[in-house]
């Protein structure tokens, strides 16, 4: 599903250059369900930025479902972005003027699809996220939990091969973290991919697998035994 | 095939960002409602300025005799000079290739009566041309005719306000009216159509200049010669011309050539002269104000562009994420900046038109303030172009913003 040899990243800080990943080697196969870890600085958010197409590599190989993503075009990584990935915020960022279906509706929108086929999908997901009662609410007139399950309904509404979170209960109280990470585990249950960049050890552990970031450099790799969430 | 999406997209966000919207907008309108008050009461001055010269032809030369201020060849000064049949005769056969249309005038005041109906009136006497020099429009019957002054008939011609004055609601055509005691038959009615002319103008009796002199002088007489010159004339040209029909006059008088008072031409070439010239100036300043005004609204819509561009970084950023193609994300934000512009331009339009028909201005110089419409519509065009523009440049640079980048933004 993803592979990434040697991946190198800097940072431009006026003369003197940052270097975030010094490195960096992850396989990822289908189905998995994968915490990086790591204290503010160690890069993970750089990688995940990196693995989400939203920023570029400076050097070494990154291969997402058999396809190098290497000097794209604007219009083509957007184009990767819509059909491969979907994206969970700390921050849910949702478009705060469009109401619950539309922010969902929003990925299919620029996947081409007609309206009404769009409105059924994203309707689906909503419903699938529990929120189907809420879809003509704006976003200020949810809550933090209801907000990033909304964010939710509109990353799995395209449909992606590869869901990524950066630090998706990091706005969230312990409850409703417990509640998203469910729901999470629930989508791996089906066969989701899922990337989660996170600092907090319950939620890792919540995870199958824990990738550890120190100084830009993987520390620890390993597997373990998931804390299911019932 | 026309995206409604995309239409979809640019209306909600107009629709949901009304503050924004409105804030832009405004500025739009009052740019082009500026646009449209500043350059309908530059029209408008235009106007007054034109129609102060209107009411007759804008060719015509009329030449009045008087009396002589200069001794010359043994005449002394204050010599008396009246024009005759046969100057007008020398006149309209020397400059027949540069004369349109000529006529003699002779004056005279008369009491009319039409049954016990009683008034005081100027009579025009004239040769037929005199209609079209002086611009009279027939409403009913015709004009003085070549065969009236060939057998000095006693038609005569009245303005529409003699009729209201003498005739109320009974047809005048035909009627006879009682000039000091003389009948005359009346052929037709006149009106005069040209803005500024007062209404003494409709209440003039024309009657056929041959008439005139034999009725009330039995000479051959002329106060005054009008005259109109070839349309094909430059305005320089006329007054050589007008200089030359005064000069000719002065030879046939023996006048002194300096001599000011004793032939005397108002020649409309020069004020058509002096009214260019002003129209010219005043296009100029019209000019710059229109441009000026153009210009602060560009520079309004530019930075209002640049505004909203910024403040939707984050957004960008989030439909750049969920796979928006950068062009998508250039097209919504011209789309709305065309959008805002065409309809608040439209509303300022409305505005400044409301505003210029509100206010009575003729006190002040103004007749008829406003805007062609076509120019109103290009100063719109101009700014949804520059609207366009001013949202381009940003939105290309936006749409270039790495997402990572514009998420981070708050």
């Amino acid at each position: 599903m993803l592979k990434i040899n040697n991946l190198h990243k800097s940072y431009k800080m006026g003369d003197s250059s940052l270097h975030v990943l010094k490195g960096i080697n992850l396989h990822v196969d289908k189905g998995e369900m994968v915490a990086i870890m790591g204290s503010s600085g160690s890069g993970k958010s750089t990688l995940l930025n990196i693995i989400g197409i939203l920023d570029e590599l400076d050097s070494g190989e990154y291969t997402l479902d058999g396809i190098e993503i290497k000097d794209l075009t604007e219009k083509k990584a957007a184009q990767y972005r819509n059909k491969f990935l979907g994206f969970v915020f700390q921050s849910f960022n949702l478009i705060n003027f469009k109401n619950a279906l539309e922010n969902v509706a929003l990925p299919l929108y620029y996947q081409g699809l007609k309206r009404k086929e769009r409105q059924e999908k994203a309707m689906f997901h909503l419903n699938k996220v529990g929120l189907a009662d809420w879809s003509t609410h704006l976003p200020n007139e949810l809550s933090g939990g209801q907000k990033q399950r909304v964010a939710i309904a509109r990353a799995l509404a395209a449909e992606p091969k590869l869901l990524l979170a950066d630090e998706p209960t990091g706005a969230l109280d312990s409850a409703t973290s417990h509640e998203i990470m469910q729901f999470l585990q629930q989508l791996n249950d089906e066969g989701k991919t899922i990337l989660i960049v996170t600092h907090e050890e319950d939620i890792s552990l919540m995870c199958k697998r824990i990738v550890r970031l120190k100084d830009g450099v993987i520390m620890e790799d390993k597997k373990i035994k998931q804390n299911r969430l019932t | 095939m026309i995206d409604f999406g995309l239409f979809r997209e640019v209306f909600q966000s107009l629709n949901k960002n009304k503050l924004r919207t409105l804030l832009s907008g405004f500025t739009v309108a009052f740019a082009i409602m500026l646009f449209t008050i500043l350059f309908g009461i530059a029209n408008g001055f235009q106007n007054t300025f034109n129609n102060e010269f209107a009411g007759d032809a804008s060719n015509s030369i009329f030449i009045n005799s008087g009396r002589t201020s200069k001794a010359v060849e043994g005449y002394q000064t204050g010599r008396r000079i009246q024009f005759d049949n046969a100057l007008y005769k020398t006149l309209k056969e020397e400059f027949s290739d540069d004369i349109e249309f000529i006529t003699g005038r002779v004056y005279k005041n008369v009491t009319a009566s039409f049954g016990s109906e009683k008034s005081n009136y100027s009579v025009r006497a004239v040769n037929p041309d005199h209609q079209f020099i002086e611009k009279s429009e027939m409403v009913k019957g015709r004009f003085i005719n070549p065969l009236d002054l060939k057998n000095n008939t006693k038609n005569i011609v009245i303005g529409n306000l003699v009729v209201e004055d003498l005739f109320g609601d009974i047809n005048p055509i035909g009627k006879y009216l009682d000039l000091n005691k003389i009948k005359f038959k009346i052929v037709g009615v006149f009106v005069e159509r040209t803005e500024g002319s007062d209404s003494n103008e409709a209440r003039i009796i024309y009657m056929p200049i041959s008439t005139a002199q034999k009725i009330y002088g039995n000479n051959d007489y002329i106060d005054q010669i009008n005259l109109t010159y070839n349309q094909t004339l430059s305005e320089d040209q006329a007054i050589a011309f007008g200089n030359k029909i005064v000069d000719k006059i002065k030879d046939i008088f023996f006048v002194a050539k300096n001599d000011q008072s004793a032939v005397r031409a108002r020649n409309r070439a020069r004020e058509n002269q002096e009214i260019t010239q002003f129209n010219g100036v005043l296009a100029i300043l019209v000019l710059i104000i229109g441009m000026g005004t153009l210009v602060a609204g560009v520079v309004g819509i530019s930075n209002i562009m640049i505004f909203i561009v910024k403040e939707r970084t984050k957004e960008i950023g989030i439909r750049k994420a969920l796979g928006a193609p950068p062009n998508s994300i250039i097209l919504i934000i011209i789309l709305e900046s065309i959008f805002i512009t065409a309809i608040a331009g439209y509303v300022g339009l409305l505005v400044g038109g409301a505003v210029l028909n509100s206010f009575d201005l003729e006190d002040y110089w103004i007749t008829d303030p406003g805007v062609s419409t076509s120019l109103v519509v290009a100063a719109t065009i101009t700014l949804v172009i520059a609207g366009t523009l001013a949202g381009y440049i940003p939105a290309k640079r936006a749409a270039s913003i790495k997402p990572i980048v514009a998420l981070r933004d708050e």
